[in-house]
This record gives structure tokens, sequence and C-alpha cells, in this order.
């Protein structure tokens, strides 16, 4: 799966997105995996609804965070991508 | 130099052996030469129990492993326990058992992921190995209707010397069961691969060609068949960092409730592991003697002791230190740096030339 700004992401079936209250993180739970994505990663994880373009997502991260547009559409797509190449999003 | 105690982590994993029974007879099996008798298994209210205990310490993954798992007729209801305390499951299966109406169950019970394990490529050789004719057969059914339930599998296959020629056929094979992630994992030699080294051990030559194929088809298959791969330590250079650790981020569950750091730790003669009977999780984590001997790096001697990769590798696997040194707090015959390394390197090659094919299966018969 390649992503450009066009994909709607959503993560594949069983893969899950969960607050980790005893070490307070979240965590992505796969298969012999447990990864710590940082809050912002989480929160862009949390918006793959596989409705929401990642242009979308984009827009709504540059918007929240004022920040340059371009720099946050190729953080999001390259932590989406390595999520992707790893089989957990659909 | 500073050698303190680790901080006590809390368990990411936990895996439960929830019997040893089987009806295959591997004989690289990683249970203990002395399999758990069916009648000291742990009931089903106890092993929820331990599920609510691991959830409220914070593991987060639970692991149903065996012996065979689906042996146990509540499965289904201990599955369905770990999904509503939020733990996420796997099912570490031979699926020889495992049919359409009890996959159905499975996955209404909230079941996340299925591993199966393979002997090989091709069913007269793997059931040569497994001990279990029809089984290879049994395996790739079951596969599809861990898929056709739309669950991701792990395909599992224990390399040795009888089935590395057929790396490549495994690799397309976990393809076509639609693996999302294949266990390239070559025998590690305690218990009952260790009776069966010489039968198993690779050549180096074998081991060499393995890791190409492996090199290759990651490149290959990248997004679509993950591959994990697990070199044999006697042909390693540097000791494995055993389990993440002993008693750091992981934790076994023997079938009748000994709390362990790993598979074969009670083949170390003169421990004594704690039970989910007698004491609390949480307090068997923190206060095992068992638990506490051998984690961090304050019971190193050296050439551990003054290693600059003792943080690394904390010293590789205490069981094999114990099986090939006689002394659990040796270094890891794996590592360079051993003794016995160049020794055990010599033993390998020497075994595997001989070639001899004679397994001893593991039995269950007559423990039960």
């Amino acid at each position: 799966m390649s992503l450009s700004e066009l994909s709607r992401p959503k993560l594949a079936p069983h893969i899950v997105l969960k607050r980790d209250e005893a070490r307070s993180r979240w965590v992505i739970l796969a298969p012999e995996r447990v990864l710590v994505p940082d809050e912002t990663a989480a929160e862009i994880v949390a918006m793959t609804d596989g409705v929401a373009t990642v242009a979308e997502i984009v827009d709504r991260l540059a918007e929240k965070y004022k920040a340059p547009r371009d720099e946050i559409a190729g953080d999001v797509i390259e932590m989406l991508q390595d999520l992707a190449d790893q089989g957990y999003l659909a | 130099m500073n050698h303190v105690a680790a901080k006590l982590e809390i368990p990411l994993a936990a895996m439960g052996e929830m019997t040893h029974r089987c009806p295959l007879q591997c004989p690289y099996c990683s249970n203990p030469v002395n399999l758990a008798k069916a009648s000291d298994e742990l009931s089903t209210e106890e092993w929820k129990r331990v599920l609510d205990e691991l959830a409220g310490l914070g593991v987060l993954q639970f692991h149903f492993s065996g012996g065979e798992p689906l042996a146990r007729r509540d499965i289904v209801e201990l599955v369905g326990h770990a999904t509503k305390v939020g733990l996420y499951s796997n099912l570490i299966t031979s699926a020889v058992l495992l049919d359409e109406v009890k996959m159905t169950a499975l996955a209404e019970a909230g079941l996340n992921h299925v591993q199966i394990s393979i002997q090989g490529a091709e069913a007269a050789s793997a059931d040569r190995i497994a001990g279990y004719k029809g089984g290879h057969e049994k395996k790739l059914a079951a596969a599809k209707l861990v898929r056709d339930s739309g669950i991701p599998l792990t395909v599992n296959a224990v390399m040795h010397r009888q089935n590395l020629d057929q790396l490549s056929d495994i690799v397309e094979l976990a393809v076509a069961m639609d693996a999302s992630r294949l266990e390239v994992a070559h025998v590690q030699y305690y218990g009952w691969a260790l009776k069966n080294r010489a039968a198993l051990i690779p050549t180096p030559e074998q081991l060499d060609a393995a890791t190409r194929i492996v090199d290759t088809a990651r490149i290959r298959l990248k997004g679509k068949l993950l591959i994990d791969y697990v070199i044999p330590d006697y042909y390693a250079e540097t000791p494995k960092k055993c389990m993440g650790g002993w008693a750091q981020s992981f934790l076994i569950l023997s079938p009748a409730g000994k709390v362990l750091p790993c598979h074969a730790a009670e083949s170390l003669t003169g421990l004594s592991f704690d039970s989910v009977r007698d004491r609390s999780i949480a307090d068997i984590w923190r206060d095992s003697p068992a638990l506490n001997l051998y984690r961090g790096t304050s019971w190193m001697a050296e050439p551990c002791r003054s290693c600059e990769f003792r943080e690394i590798d904390l010293g590789g696997c205490r069981c094999q230190a114990f099986a090939l040194a006689g002394d659990a707090a040796a270094t890891d015959p794996a590592c360079g740096r051993s003794p016995l390394h160049r020794e055990i390197f010599s033993l390998a090659v020497a075994e595997a030339s001989e070639d001899r094919r004679t397994l001893v299966y593991r039995k269950y018969a007559g423990q039960s």
C-alpha cells in the first residue's frame, strides 16, 4: 500500500490503539508487537477512520498546531506509510 | 562499576501454557521434559483470576499456548474472559483440533490473532516431524478457517537440519495460507530439543543459505508478509537477549500455575517458582526469589560483569548456560566471549556432519 493525501487509511482489523493506563501512554497492539506512538502519532492514528483522507487529517493538524502544512503532510505520510509497510493499515 | 538491580518493569505480555496435553509429538517441543499432569492444571476459574490479575497489573497481551490450548474444553470461555478484561489475545496452536464451530466461537469471543505452527512445506515430512499423520493437511484447512473469520494469521515454522532445504517453499506456503507474519525460528536446544540436537542441528552452510533466503524474501514481500527470524544460538557470535531479559517484560504461566521467566526455567535445578495458587501475580513478580535471582546485571560474573554489552543482551540465556556450562550464572556459551563458545560451535558442526536422523518424540502418554 502506497499512501498519498488522497488515501483514506484506517487500522487493519485486530490492530488496536489503546490507552495503556498502567504506563500513562498510548500503545498500538498488534500480533507479537506493542508499538508506543508518541502523543501526536497516537492522535493521527486515532483520526484514521477510513473516512477522512490524509489531506483532511493534515489540514486539521495544521490548523490545530498552527504549523506549516507541507511539514505536517510529510510527517503524517511517513508515519502512516511505516504502519502500512508493517501491514497495520487497511 | 555500578551494578544496581534492574528497575522493576511491568510485564508487557504473558503466556499461558494452558495444558501440556498435545496430539503432536514434535521432538523440539518447548515444554519441559517433565510434563504437567492434566489433574494439576489450573481450573477455568483459576485461569480467569489469572487473566484478571494480569490485566490489573498492566499486562497488555496474553498468549494462549500449550501443549495444545485447544485441548482445553474451556478455551473459548477463557478467550472471552481475556477480551472482557482488555487483554489482546493470541492463540498459539498446532491447529489440528481447530474446526469451523470452534473457530467461529473463538472469533465471537474476540480472539485477536492466531499463530499456527507448521513442521514443513509438504505433508509427508511435516507429519513425520510432528509424529501425527494427516496433521499438515488439517493445519492448511484450519488456516483457511482463521483467515475466513478475518483474524490475522502468523505461521510459525521451526527450522532444523531435516527441513531447512524446504525454507523457500515454506515462505511460499505462508503466503498461500494468507499469513501476515512468518516466524522462521531455528530450534533452540533446551529440553526436548537438546535430546534431539544431533538429529536437528543445521550445518553452517544450511544456516547461511537460510539467512540469504530470509533476507531476499523480506525485501520481496515487504508490506505483505512480515518475517521474524531467529538463528540458532550455537552459530551466533553474540547471545540473544533471551525473553527480553530474565523476568523483565514477559512471564510464562505453567499449566499448574507456576510463574516462570521462560519456557525452560523449570529445567534449572535448585530454583523454586511460586504458584498463582499461593500468592498474587503482582507479589510473585516483585518478590519471587527465583525471578529476582537473574534480573538485571548484578548477578553477573566475568566476562559478563565488565562487558560493554551487558545491558544489551543481559548475559543471554540462563537455561542454556545451565545446560551447557552447568551453571545458570555463567556467560551464555552462545557468546563469543564465553570460554565454551568454540567448543559448542565445533560440537554443532560435528553433530551436523554426522547427520543422524532418528528422533526422540515428545510423548505425553503416561503423564496423565
